[in-house]
């Protein structure tokens, strides 16, 4: 929290974000690489044969999908109730990112379910929840696309995308509630992963990489964000 | 050693990877476009007010 409210100072973000960003982005594709060579060394699952790799990448898309959605709603709650500007940058920057991993996590899906399930879709809780939150992110950007005024835009997006937050646990749980084709957790179970080290292994690293990855771009969409306001008050400052 | 032999499976493994390098390549370029584009911007509106103001 202390880290939060140090970075809530647009300036002090700036000259973090610049120095972290490349940092954070070189330890993601380190970590990429690893996991990666270590995902491409495994051997064929005993079930779902080679098609196990495709985990590697589905699996992190899909947890950075809903990171991003929990880092845009937090980022509209704290714009909403405390009426920050980089509160809303953050989440302005998040939307179009994880939309990005949202889209690869279904597509990557699909292509995985089609050889297991002999389905490219199937209308699955876990399947149709996710396309809910694709949704939410697309809705998201075009109402802040669409209203000019960038405060309205903002309070209107923030209350969007915390009505959405409601539907991050419906995606997490939605393997648990209801009867699913679509594989229940693997991971975070009381007694430890179900799944074996040699997927374990490549799976965290391509989840660190991609969350890395994820902080370091977001950083710099923020930086974005601000630099785009700073233009336009520049502009409005101009025409005076 | 990485084994590239994805046997029936390669038509669902290849273009899972070849898209989600696509999707990937396209968020950090289109990031740093984004940014470069606005800083410059920025630094494009500064100048022209530094030199509306002249020198102080």
């Amino acid at each position: 929290m202390g880290m939060i409210t140090a970075l809530a100072n647009p300036q002090r973000f700036m000259t973090v974000s610049r120095v972290a960003a490349p940092i954070l982005a070189a330890i993601a594709v380190l970590l990429a690489v690893v996991g990666l060579w270590l995902g491409f060394s495994a051997p064929p699952d005993y079930q779902q044969g080679a098609t196990v790799r495709i985990m590697f990448i589905h699996v992190p898309a899909a947890w950075l999908g809903m990171f991003a959605y929990a880092c845009l709603a937090g980022s509209s709650f704290f714009g909403l109730i405390f009426r920050h500007s980089l509160a809303d940058a953050a989440a302005r920057a998040a939307a179009p990112l994880g939309a990005g991993f949202t889209f690869l996590a279904l597509v990557t899906g699909s292509f995985w379910g089609r050889p297991m399930w002999g389905a490219w879709w199937v209308w699955d809780a876990r399947l149709t929840s996710f396309l809910v939150l694709f949704l939410f992110y697309i809705g998201y950007m075009a109402l802040q696309a669409s209203i000019d005024d960038e405060a309205k835009a903002a309070r209107a997006g923030a209350i969007l995308a915390l009505v959405g937050a409601i539907n991050l646990p419906i995606v997490k749980y939605s393997v648990d509630w209801w009867n699913s084709l679509h594989q229940g957790e693997s991971i975070f179970l009381k007694g430890g992963p179900a799944l074996a080290p040699v997927y374990l292994w490549p799976l965290g690293l391509m989840a660190f990489a991609y969350t890395f990855g994820f902080l370091a771009l977001w950083m710099t969409r923020i930086q974005a964000e601000i630099w785009r306001r700073r233009a336009g008050a520049l502009a409005v400052q101009g025409a005076r | 050693m990485p084994n590239l032999e994805f046997g029936k499976y390669a038509a669902y493994i290849v273009p899972s990877y070849l898209i989600s390098a696509a999707g990937v390549v396209w968020m950090i370029a289109d990031t740093l476009l984004r940014a470069r584009r606005w800083r410059r911007e920025v630094a494009r509106r500064e100048a022209a007010r530094d030199k509306r103001q002249g020198p102080s």
